[in-house]
């Protein structure tokens, strides 16, 4: 049993458990959106304070917070307990595609070149993180969502504004996958 | 324990995308390239179920464990913001290869250098919260 967990799931058992999730979220009385956590997070530390937009009850999003929490732990036990050791079982064309730009295959789920605490210390490699977290946390909050609270929560309610969305979603990673990187490691 | 059942939600989540690889820098970049169905066949399983259960909430006007109707809140109208908004999400996101919920499961993971990915999204949505008077929505 945990070998057969341990082995990396496919991608119906993944969609299935993810629309179960936010059908469980429906019947506790929430809605699936996992970017709020960052204005509740900004909300809790006080920002409410200088900024209107800040200015909300957040501890009425508590529960947002705990699933976060629980995302978390999920990841560490992932990590712990419930893997095979194997890398990432990305595609060949992926993998040479990313040689191209010095990324080598990978080993775990992660790049060492972007992941590593050496790649960390350099200036390069710690202003992309904090710039692709910038645009992300940015991005999220003034397109009102992320994947989940727009891609999974707002297509499913077939809601017009969520596909424009992730069409953007999909202009900016597009962008980045085939312009920007490039630029970044070559 | 009224909070429990949400830790318990966001562990399942955190469990079904690191065991599916969605947490991966490596498949997002797969993804932005087309070369596998794999994240495709995730969010279009989860979409298509999605959309038959909120269609049959509706339906059925099912209540919640409250006892409340379930109700779906309409997102508001517009264009720039989700196309802007959207796009500048998407830029970070094939950049660090992780949304905002597989940030936290990666944390979980061992991988810290993504706190600073982590502490850049409260940095922009802050921004935001600045600055939201003033852009175009």
């Amino acid at each position: 049993m945990i070998e057969f967990i341990s082995q990396p799931w496919p991608w119906y058992v993944s969609g299935m458990v993810i629309a179960m999730i936010m059908v469980l979220l429906l019947f506790f009385g929430k809605s699936f959106g996992f970017s709020s956590n960052f204005r509740v997070l900004c909300a809790a530390c006080g920002a409410g304070r200088h900024v209107p937009f800040f200015r909300f009850n957040w501890k009425d999003q508590v529960w947002n917070l705990l699933f976060l929490v629980g995302a978390v732990l999920g990841g560490w036990l992932s990590q712990e307990f419930l893997q095979n050791g194997e890398a990432v079982q990305v595609s060949q064309a992926t993998i040479q595609d990313l040689k191209g730009l010095g990324f080598s295959a990978p080993k775990g789920l992660q790049p060492q070149e972007l992941f590593s605490l050496k790649v960390l210390g350099s200036v390069k490699g710690f202003f992309i993180l904090l710039g692709g977290g910038l645009l992300i946390g940015f991005g999220t909050r003034y397109a009102g969502g992320c994947t989940s609270g727009h891609a999974i929560s707002g297509l499913s309610n077939l809601q017009w504004p969520s596909l424009l969305a992730v069409i953007g979603f999909f202009i900016g990673g597009l962008v980045t996958t085939h312009l920007l990187l490039p630029l970044l490691f070559s | 324990m009224k909070g429990l059942k949400f830790i318990i939600t966001g562990l399942l989540f955190g469990i079904v995308m690191s065991k599916s690889e969605a947490v991966s820098w490596y498949r997002i970049q797969e993804m932005f390239r087309f070369q596998a169905f794999h994240m495709f066949g995730i969010m279009g399983t989860a979409v298509t179920l999605g959309v038959l259960a909120v269609f049959l909430i509706k339906r059925f006007q099912l209540r919640d464990v409250q006892g409340e109707r379930i109700t779906f809140q309409p997102k508001e109208k517009g264009i720039i913001r989700y196309l802007v908004g959207g796009t500048i999400f998407g830029l970070g996101w094939a950049l660090v290869g992780s949304c905002p919920g597989p940030l936290f499961v990666n944390l979980g993971q061992g991988y810290w250098p993504i706190l600073v990915a982590i502490a850049g999204g409260v940095l922009g949505t802050y921004f935001y919260g600045v600055l939201r008077d003033r852009l175009p929505h």
